[in-house]
Formats: C-alpha cells, sequence, structure tokens
C-alpha cells in the first residue's frame, strides 16, 4: 500500500480549467489519508511542472504519483521519465484524462466536468496505492533477422536490413524468387516488366554476402518471440548437380524431352520438366519430379539429392507472404463455362507471350470487354482491392500498344485510379475506348452467341440503357485475396476482418502485428501496387533497425504474473492465453514472459484470481470502484 | 445536478475502456463531441481481461451501468478473436447478474474502434436513457 501519494492537476493553460474547477479537484483529495500533497499548476508537461513533481518526490518521500491532465497517449511516458529522474520507480505514476475525456466533452457542464474529474482522479489515487514497482523488460537483441516470402516486399526488405549490416535469412516456397510481380506484363507507373523490376532487386541482393537465400523451402516449425526466434525449414532438392555453367542449363533445358504447362503463364505456353526462370534468383536450374521421368538426357541431374532441413535464428520475423488473385467462382460471369473468360493475371501474360497477334485459344482478339470489381466490394470481400482499376487501365493500355487495332470496354462499378494515376484514365478515354458504368445491384451477364461472347449490361452512363457488347474477350478485373500460410497460426498473428494480416494501428504502429517482433510488409497486410509494397516494406525494416542495431530492446512491463500461493494448476489461463504464453508446471500456471502479450485474458477466468496483468490487477479495480462508492 | 458546494450527480456509469475504445475517448474529446458526464473511464489494454465478477462488484457498489467498450476486432492483442472473447465474458457476467436479479440493461458492451465516436456517444446516450426511465 503506498502512503505518500502526490496529485498534480494539470490546467492546460485553460484547457482544462476553463471548464473543470481544478481548485475543487485539488480540495477533493488533498485530505484522504494516502495524499501527501495535492497540487494545481498552469502545465504540468512544462520543465516547472515536472520540476514540481521531482522536488516533491524528494522533498516529501513521495512513493506514488497521479498526473490529471492530457490523454497519457500524449505525455505519459514524460511523466513517467520525470518520476525516473527524482528517483521513483516510473510505473508507480498513473497518469489520467482529464481533458479529452473531460473538459473538452463536457465543457457544457463545468460542474458536471468537475465532478467527473473528480472521480477520475480518485480513482486513479486508488489504483496508485496498490501500485507495484515494475522494471520493463529487457531483450538483447542479435543482428539477425528472418524474411518470409521473397516477392517485391521480401526482396526489398531483405537488401535494406542488409544494408544496415543485419543477417538475413529469406526464405520463399517456390523454387525462384520474384513473387506475383514477376508475372506482370508491363508495370505502372514505371513501364518496365515485371521481369524488369525483379531482376533490378536480385542484381542488388547479390551484392549482399549477409543475405541468406532459401528458395524451395517450407516452413514446418515456428516458435520463439522477439529477441529469439527459430524457423525450422525443409528445402526440397533442385535435383540437378551444383556448379553446372550456365551453358550446360541451357543445353539441359533444350535436351529434356518432356514438355508441360508452364504455370508462370497459366498454361498459356510449355516448358520443360528442367527450367529456369530468365532474370529471377537462384541463377540455377530445378527439375519437377512431378514430371520428370528421370531419363537424365540432361546430363545434369541428381536424383540422389536429400530434403535438407535447417534451424534459422533470428531476433524479428517481417512477413511478407503476399497475396493471391482473386479466383472467381465456377459461373461468375460465366468464367469457367466459356474459355474466353479470363482473369487480369493471365490476360496480362497473354500480352507477354502473343507475339504479333493477340491470340487466345486459336482466336484472334479483336475486340475485348474488361469487367471492374470482381471479387471485390462484394459481400465475401468487401474491401477494394485498389491495385486492380489502375492495373487494368493500363493492362488495356499496354494491349493496344503491342497490338495495336483493338476495340475496348471498360465495364466498372467506380474507377479508383487514385492519385497521379488519374493519367491512365485520362489516356485510356483519348485512346477511344468505352466505358461503361455498370450497377453492382444488377451486375452484367456473360454470354455466347455464334463465334462471339455477349457482355450485356445495362449502362447507368446513359440512363440504364440495355446494352448488349459483343466481344472476342472477356477479361475479370479480379481483386487480392491473403495468401494463407502455415507460419500465421505458428506465430498466432491476428487477421483483419477481411483475412490480411492486421497491423497493431494503421498510423501509430503501421507495420508492426500483436505479435512482438513480427512484422509485416507487402500485400500479405492489405492489397497493394508495387510503389506501395515497396514503401512498406522500407517502412517494416525502419522499425526493425530501432531494436537491431540498437542491441536490445525494452518492453513495457505489462504482462500476466500468478500468484503461486492462490494457484490451484486447474489450467484454465492456458486455455484463455490466446498467446500460448502459459504452462502448467509442478502444479502452478507459469507464465512465458517472451510470450505474453499483456491483453489479460488469462485472468478473467481464474477461480481463485491467481493471475493478474501487472499495472490492472483486480485488486485495484475494486479499489477504484471502492473509492468512488460513495463519492 | 447541483445544490450549494456539494455537485449531486444522479448515477454513475463505469466504462471498462479497451486500447481502441480509450483512443477513441481521446478522439472524442478531439472533436469535442458531447455524452454523458456521469461516466468513469477506467483503461485496459484488452476487455478479454474483464472479470464477469468485476462486473457485478461494480454494480453493487455503487456504479448503475457498466459500458465495456472493447476494441471489437480492431484488438491490438487479438484481432478479429477478442470480439468471441469478450461475448463469452459478457455471457458470463449476465448470468451472474440474473442470479443476483440485477437488470440486464445495466451492462452493455460494444466494440469501439480508434475513430468510432458515434459509437461512444449512442451507446452512452442508450444507457443514459435507460437509467433515466429507472429515475
Ligand atoms: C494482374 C496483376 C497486375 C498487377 N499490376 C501491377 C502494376 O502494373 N503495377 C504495380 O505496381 N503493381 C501491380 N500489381 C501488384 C503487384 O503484383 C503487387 O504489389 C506485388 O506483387 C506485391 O508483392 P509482395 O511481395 O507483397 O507479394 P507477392 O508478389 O505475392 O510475393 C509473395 C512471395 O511470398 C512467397 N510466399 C508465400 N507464402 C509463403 C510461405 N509460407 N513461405 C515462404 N514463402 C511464401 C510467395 O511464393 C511469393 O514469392 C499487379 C498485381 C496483379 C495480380
Amino acid at each position: 500500500m503506498r502512503e505518500r501519494v502526490g496529485v498534480y492537476v494539470c490546467h492546460c493553460g485553460g484547457n482544462i480549467s476553463d471548464y473543470v474547477d481544478v481548485k475543487k479537484v485539488v480540495e477533493a483529495v488533498k485530505d484522504l489519508p494516502n495524499v501527501a500533497v495535492a497540487r494545481d499548476f498552469i502545465f504540468m508537461c512544462s520543465d516547472a511542472g515536472q520540476d514540481l513533481i521531482k522536488e516533491d518526490i524528494k522533498n516529501l518521500n513521495l512513493d506514488g504519483v497521479v498526473v490529471a491532465s492530457c490523454s497519457p497517449h500524449l505525455h505519459e511516458k514524460t511523466f513517467r521519465d520525470a518520476a525516473a529522474l527524482a528517483g521513483l520507480n516510473p510505473y508507480l505514476v498513473e497518469h489520467v484524462c482529464i481533458r479529452e475525456h473531460c473538459s473538452w466533452v463536457h465543457s457544457d457542464d463545468p460542474e458536471a466536468a468537475t465532478q467527473k474529474a473528480i472521480w477520475i482522479v480518485k480513482s486513479a489515487i486508488a489504483k496508485v496505492s496498490l501500485a507495484d514497482e515494475l522494471q520493463p523488460i529487457r531483450l538483447e537483441m542479435k543482428p539477425e533477422a528472418i524474411v518470409v516470402g521473397g516477392g517485391i516486399a521480401g526482396m526489398r526488405c531483405a537488401i535494406d536490413l542488409a544494408k544496415a549490416g543485419i543477417k538475413v535469412h529469406l526464405i520463399e516456397k517456390k523454387p525462384f524468387l520474384g513473387g506475383r510481380a514477376a508475372q506482370i506484363f508491363k508495370l505502372y507507373p514505371s513501364g518496365k516488366t515485371g521481369s524488369d523490376l525483379v531482376k533490378e532487386l536480385v542484381d542488388e541482393l547479390k551484392r549482399y554476402p549477409n543475405i541468406h537465400v532459401y528458395t524451395n523451402a517450407e516452413i514446418v516449425e515456428a516458435s520463439g518471440a522477439l529477441g529469439d526466434f527459430k524457423v525450422k525449414i525443409v528445402v526440397k532438392p533442385r535435383y540437378v548437380k551444383e556448379g553446372v555453367s550456365k551453358e550446360e542449363i541451357r543445353r539441359a533445358v533444350e535436351c529434356c524431352p518432356v514438355e508441360v504447362l508452364d504455370e508462370f503463364n497459366y498454361g498459356l505456353t510449355n516448358r520443360k520438366a528442367i527450367y529456369v526462370r530468365e532474370s529471377s534468383y537462384p541463377e540455377e536450374a530445378v527439375i519437377d519430379m512431378d514430371h520428370c521421368i528421370k531419363c537424365n538426357e540432361c546430363g545434369i541431374a541428381d536424383f540422389e539429392q536429400k530434403e535438407e532441413t535447417y534451424e534459422l535464428r533470428g531476433s524479428m520475423i517481417i512477413l511478407a507472404t503476399g497475396a493471391k488473385p482473386y479466383e472467381p467462382k465456377e459461373g461468375e460471369f460465366s468464367y469457367g463455362i466459356y474459355d474466353h473468360v479470363i482473369t487480369l493475371p493471365v490476360f496480362d501474360r497473354l500480352l507477354a507471350v502473343c507475339d504479333g497477334k493477340l491470340e487466345y485459344e486459336g482466336k484472334e482478339i479483336k475486340d475485348i470487354a474488361f469487367i471492374y470489381c470482381v471479387g471485390s466490394r462484394t459481400e465475401e470481400h468487401e474491401y477494394c482491392s485498389r491495385y486492380c482499376c489502375v492495373a487494368t487501365l493500363n493492362a488495356a493500355l499496354g494491349a493496344l500498344e503491342k497490338f495495336g487495332k483493338l476495340r475496348v470496354y471498360h465495364i466498372y462499378r467506380d474507377i479508383r485510379a487514385y492519385g497521379k494515376y488519374e493519367t491512365y484514365y485520362e489516356k485510356v478515354g483519348e485512346e477511344g475506348m468505352l466505358f461503361i458504368k455498370y450497377d453492382p445491384e444488377d451486375p452484367p451477364v456473360v454470354e455466347r452467341k455464334g463465334d462471339k461472347l455477349i457482355v450485356k449490361v445495362r449502362d447507368l452512363l446513359t440512363g440504364g440503357e440495355e446494352l448488349e457488347v459483343p466481344v472476342d474477350l472477356v477479361v475479370l478485373s479480379v481483386g487480392m485475396v491473403v495468401e494463407e500460410a502455415e507460419i500465421f497460426n505458428m506465430l498466432r498473428v491476428p487477421f483483419s476482418r477481411d483475412g490480411f494480416l492486421q497491423e497493431v494501428h494503421p498510423k501509430l504502429k503501421p507495420v508492426e502485428t500483436a505479435i512482438g517482433g513480427v512484422l509485416i510488409a507487402g500485400t500479405c497486410q492489405f492489397p497493394k501496387d508495387t510503389v506501395e509494397t515497396t514503401a512498406s516494406a522500407s517502412a517494416a525494416v525502419g522499425r526493425a533497425e530501432t531494436y537491431l542495431v540498437k542491441g536490445y530492446a525494452e518492453l513495457e512491463p505489462f504482462i500476466a504474473e500468478v500468484d503461486p500461493e492462490k494457484c490451484d494448476g486447474c489450467s484454465v489461463c492456458v486455455e484463455e492465453c490466446p498467446a500460448g504464453a502459459i504452462r502448467i508446471e509442478n502444479g502452478k500456471a507459469v507464465i512465458n514472459e517472451a510470450l505474453c502479450k499483456g491483453c489479460g485474458a488469462c485472468g478473467a477466468l481464474c477461480p481463485t484470481e491467481a493471475i493478474n496483468l501487472k499495472g490492472y490487477k483486480y485488486e485495484q479495480f475494486r479499489a477504484m470502484i471502492d473509492i468512488l462508492k460513495e463519492a | 445536478m447541483k445544490s450549494g458546494d456539494e455537485i449531486i450527480m444522479t448515477h454513475k456509469i463505469l466504462i471498462f475502456a479497451a486500447d481502441m475504445a480509450y483512443r477513441a475517448l481521446d478522439q472524442a474529446g478531439l472533436l469535442h463531441a458531447h455524452y454523458s458526464p456521469n461516466t468513469v473511464i477506467f483503461r485496459i489494454p484488452c476487455a478479454t481481461l474483464i472479470r464477469p465478477d468485476l462486473i457485478v462488484y461494480a454494480l453493487k457498489n455503487g456504479f448503475d451501468a457498466v459500458f465495456v467498450a472493447s476494441s471489437g476486432p480492431d484488438c491490438p492483442f487479438l484481432g478479429e478473436k477478442c470480439v468471441s472473447i469478450v461475448s463469452k465474458r459478457i455471457e458470463k457476467a449476465y448470468e451472474l447478474l440474473d442470479k443476483e436479479g440485477i437488470e440486464r440493461e445495466r451492462l452493455v458492451v460494444s466494440g469501439v474502434c480508434s475513430t468510432c465516436v458515434e459509437t461512444l456517444v449512442n451507446t452512452l446516450e442508450r444507457i443514459e436513457n435507460f437509467l433515466q426511465s429507472r429515475g
């Protein structure tokens, strides 16, 4: 029990004192049994205000402090630091808000605002009276990080981390780096091909020996916490001898007698059972054992290679596992019914692989209808996928540029060519392509008539006129959905309503997840284009560096604690803990401090109240209620 | 509301404000929104912390209503999962209230995101109306 509490009520230069009678607040609490001093001051956060607290701590030997001023989000740290300088444990400072939560919202009723301020201050006194001295948790941080996903985001992260001298393990599940961006025919805004962008990153990545790349790798275990994560991966063999030259690889691919549909081009072209990806990494071949007939015509196969297991460690993990295009349902805009209804990613590859004339499934394409917002802004996926409007406009322009005359219809709900991408929208109009606006309540219908597809649509731009648009190809502008990964569950990262990985706060902690030390970059967080993906990757690295370069992290001490006297080992808390941070040992609950997130869920159903969250003990809450009973 | 020097408030509402809801209360201040002053705010990290018996304790010891303002699906600790766990807590609290003969209307729960000022204001108005109807 704290016996000598100092109470400080701030005027905030009138922001508080114009409505809350601060003198009355001081009067109301100064004679409480454990209050040693109560004062009001014009600006508590000023140097003079802080000095007042520091002097009192020293001269009056305070063992607790209550500051009532603005929101603790603004100055809690200020007052904690001030107390620490004066020799008081910083967690014996209770900062409460009587500005945002009181004077500003009850300016119409100063009497009531004053009474509410008294309640708030009294409850804080009760709380601090039972507060314990706490120590921030200090964690050593080795300069080593794990990046999961080798797309644009993951590669950018690896490079930026390596530049800061941090050792990086970059894990990619596919045989080559690059992710989805590698497949894009022509990227907005740069106009480069996707593979050019990937090549630039690969060239940069190769310069850093402290980046360790694991492709064809599957994560089988992930555990640990900030400062000490462990990730176990199994790397599948490439079945190709090591150290073979580029020329040998070229010849091997040529000799291979097995041809299969190339998934990179969505089956528009074939590849061999042994193959490489131009401008990607590693610059090695891989054998697709699902199709290889083990003839060894290629001459460089090594069928003896075995899976290898690695245990990687990192102080932090950046998840950059990306997103995948929405796969339309069978029959959605006749997808899966007519061959000539395809998705935007497939169209992108079609643009890349066609030469001379645009052809699909043996038919020359002269007119195209793009249908927008497929799989976005629907009941199933409520969000806007944001990249698709501009990517579709851009793909249409790319098609026109490569193949000349085409009739193009953009059948849309709303065009969201935000920011500088408005120019793409304008350009499409200038090129004479037509816009038709559909009503999501009455979406377009795709049918076949002869060798044409007919898009039936009511055009809102012409007052709901029924149109029948005959085309050779319908391209569905599909949104993005998250790419699921086992590691999400292994690390217990929370998801947003939309199924993507969720940041702690969009403005305050935009690249951090609720799991300490696990950051997110790129489209695993929400749909982004490459520009936004790159920005978020650099942001995540910036955040990681604040720990990894300094060499340690200091965490708030608000984690669960068990009173072994009271604990009967019933394990209700183990079930309640969403972080897997509690285990039963010798009949008592034990907290893994590195894993505890500090939510407090463990304590709520404990039959003996043996488990409490530090800084938020249940006896403190009861004392806060008690002190207001008569007030 | 007032008599001489003593300020007399007719009733008291306890708001358990989880991380995001606490930010919404900050935001309400910045916007100079108005809501009932018969409110006391207890800051908590996450609403899953609340013991059902603590709610009963508050209602038996001077509070006329309890508003559990959780972070909803934006919870920085649990994300979407927070919602179902909090409902579990509240269900349990309702059972306890029934046993004690305390009206269920005195306990209100709502997910409040960091900018959900309207949710805050409307919920408090509802509680205030209920309490006034009880005199
Ligand atoms: C059709 C289409 C056109 C587009 N056009 C443009 C454009 O013109 N301009 C533009 O700026 N953007 C465009 N985009 C968006 C662009 O593709 C994305 O912004 C970019 O690919 C996102 O990169 P990423 O690294 O976040 O994710 P991804 O590219 O999805 O990469 C994620 C990587 O992580 C790997 N991975 C996933 N799970 C695991 C796991 N469990 N373990 C290990 N590795 C894993 C994946 O294999 C992949 O390599 C387009 C997207 C599409 C679909």
